[in-house]
């Protein structure tokens, strides 16, 4: 036997066209369903996430009393989304100012910028951002800098003598 | 004896395997005589690209892609592996090398005018090649999953965020959920360690067989246009003439210079070793000032210095615009002149790209834009006096966060003006009217200072006349 291997003959009778016509489609065919068997659960598998609905939780940040009236301070929680193995990843946190005896506002510590952590200067009254210079005023509104929009806020109660903040997503700016 | 069984060995393995057959072609094939030094970057890229993969694979032996050990065992590597602070600054080096050879092969072959016919594809591959490398930078920078790798993902998804209708979901992508956390280093040590690597090789391959068979362009000659028509035959004509075999004639040079790449790369791992760890990847922790590596510092700048209202629209179309133009390029000037002499443009189109990244770079570095966070409050020798209204307002443009963003005299951030010598500028109504309204990119200060307090600033900043004396001699002048 010769190594090379012969070029298939031209077909020469129209039963034989169609045969080949057919062998064709039928492996153009088979390799498709084949590849959709295996592409659709593999990518299925990768975006599946995304479309879950977004929890949300009340996650406790300590008593009423421990902050002090007028002040805004970071307090560091759980976020939204604990996945069992994000340890330390897991944690988010907010700015939180108590403005009287009852009442409480968060703010998000991502910029609307980029999403960097806007740090908060208590005798300056403003959040600036590391990043790219945005700054806002007390209530979140801009200030200067790139921000379009003001600093995002998150719910907060108080159950029993403790101040809860209810966990976002990221908040993403588009 | 061993020498005539190892002959005869090899020919039967060759003779089976085929392999000389297959390599024989890309070894022997002619190159114009006179591609000297200006053609080793492509080479010296893949150079880099390989010890990328070695040394990637080495550090794969320590590393875990896990949201909470990814940090120690690169505290590990750094510190304790015996040669794992030499890798990871290799791994490093490595990365910039390959940037920047990807970044002069690039050059190199605009402004040889190679890209065009019939190497159109040639550059196609190479501009997806650069892509695919800027996206190894990215991901490389982290996993190092210290707290900027943290923050830089927040940033990719923000970015991410802006792009119309699907922005939503790309951010939701690139954070593997709704936050940092559980899902999301392990999406990018998967398309840093599985799919670009994959992709890289697989384009890798297809640009070396594209320069196989279009051949690696001869040196361009002022006033010897490309045609179409006639091309294919001259080139053929030229390296039949005058051509010489790949190896070893043209190849000792690529060989001369990678080794000279990969001995600064050794002797820069050796002496600086590998970037700083920062600290932990606790999203929770607010005192961050995350900055990306430096081939990406200047887009950082870019994000920066967007005028406003631009920013949205840039961020989204900016890069798909600069990717759509490289792509098109060849296709745009296909024929005409390669010399880069008779091509003014191509020249001013690569010293404007050099230096727009350039001066991007150093204004990454320096970031003026973002605020000062600690600084010093200002010193009686810088005040002039350590009592009075003019003392009180120092203390108080400290206190405020005037001095976070405006200098005076070496304390302060450059945020807004040098503000060493405003007395000699504004009278103290312009001041007050400044100060309480803002503008500009300034807070407007009315509802955060007492009366007291603003007239106390503006005595302080009345007597700012530019005249101390430094410690390094002259007066200090208003800048930016």
């Amino acid at each position: 036997m010769s190594g090379s291997i012969e070029p298939a003959a031209a077909p020469t009778t129209a039963e034989e066209m169609s045969r080949r016509k057919f062998f064709e489609r039928l492996s153009l065919g088979l390799f498709a369903f084949g590849s959709i068997l295996l592409v659709v659960p593999m990518v299925g598998f990768v975006v599946a996430p995304l479309f879950k609905r977004r929890p949300e939780f009340w996650r406790s940040v300590g008593k009423v009393d421990s902050f002090e009236i007028g002040a805004t301070t970071a307090v560091q929680m759980e976020d939204s989304s604990p996945l069992p193995w994000a340890g330390v990843t897991a944690r988010t946190a907010a700015w939180l100012r108590r403005v009287d005896a009852q009442n409480f506002i968060a703010f998000s510590i991502n910029c609307t910028h980029l999403g960097c952590p806007v740090r908060w200067l208590p005798k300056a009254n403003l959040f600036m951002c590391p990043c790219h210079g945005g700054v806002y005023y007390e209530d979140g509104r801009v200030a200067a800098g790139p921000p379009p929009l003001p600093l995002p806020r998150y719910q907060v109660r108080v159950r029993n003598g403790v101040v809860q903040i209810r966990t976002q997503p990221v908040p993403i700016t588009r | 004896m061993f020498r005539r069984a190892f002959k005869g060995l090899w020919s039967w393995l060759d003779d089976r395997t085929g392999v000389s057959d297959l390599i024989m072609p890309s070894l022997t094939h002619l190159v114009p005589h006179n591609a000297r030094w200006w053609y080793v970057f492509g080479s010296a890229t893949m150079c880099a690209f390989m010890i990328q993969v070695v040394s990637g694979i080495a550090l794969a032996f320590a590393y875990i892609p896990s949201p909470t050990d990814a940090y120690l065992t690169l505290q590990f590597i750094t510190d304790h592996a015996p040669i794992g602070r030499f890798l990871r600054g290799l791994h490093y080096y490595g990365a910039s090398a390959m940037i920047l050879m990807v970044g002069l092969h690039m050059a190199q072959v605009y402004l040889f005018g190679s890209y065009k016919f019939p190497r159109e594809m040639n550059w196609v591959t190479g501009v997806l090649l650069l892509g695919f490398t800027l996206v190894m930078g990215f991901t490389g920078q982290l996993l190092r999953w210290d707290q900027t790798a943290v923050w830089s993902v927040v940033v990719a998804a923000e970015q991410a965020g802006r792009v119309p209708l699907i922005g939503d979901w790309l951010a939701r992508f690139t954070l593997g959920g709704d936050t940092v956390g559980g899902a999301t280093l392990n999406r990018f040590f998967v398309i840093h360690v599985f799919l670009m690597p994959a992709m890289i090789f697989a384009f890798v391959g297809l640009h070396l067989l594209l320069v196989l068979r279009h051949g690696i362009s001869e040196p361009p000659t002022p006033g010897k246009p490309v045609n179409p028509k006639t091309y294919r035959q001259e080139y053929k004509e030229l390296v039949e003439k005058t051509g010489k075999p790949f190896w070893p004639d043209a190849a000792w040079r690529d060989v001369v210079f990678a080794v000279g790449m990969i001995l600064v790369m050794v002797l820069l791992a050796l002496v600086f070793g590998p970037p700083e760890l920062g600290k932990a990847p606790d999203p929770g922790l607010i005192e961050a000032n995350p900055r990306p590596d430096w081939y990406l510092l200047w887009y950082f700048a870019v994000l920066a210095l967007l005028p406003h209202g631009t920013e949205q629209w840039f961020m989204v179309f900016g890069p798909i615009l600069v990717g759509a133009l490289l792509i098109a390029l060849p296709f745009l000037s296909r024929g005409g002149e390669r010399s880069a002499r008779r091509r003014p443009w191509a020249i001013a189109i690569t010293l404007l790209t050099v230096i727009m990244i350039g001066t991007l770079w150093v204004a990454g570095a320096r970031s003026n834009w973002s605020p000062d966070f600690n600084p010093q409050p200002l010193t009686a020798q810088v005040v002039g006096v350590s009592s009075g209204p003019v003392w009180d307002g120092a203390q108080l443009f400290h206190d405020r966060g005037c001095l976070n963003c405006h200098r005076i005299e070496h304390e302060g951030g450059r945020r807004g003006p040098n503000l060493s010598a405003i007395g000699n500028l504004l009278t103290r109504d312009q001041m007050i009217l400044r100060i309480s309204n803002g503008g500009n990119n300034m807070p407007a200060y009315a509802g955060n200072l007492k009366p007291a307090e603003l007239n106390a600033i503006v005595a302080f900043l009345q007597s700012r006349k530019g005249n101390v004396k430094t410690p390094a001699g002259g007066p200090v002048n208003s800048g930016n």
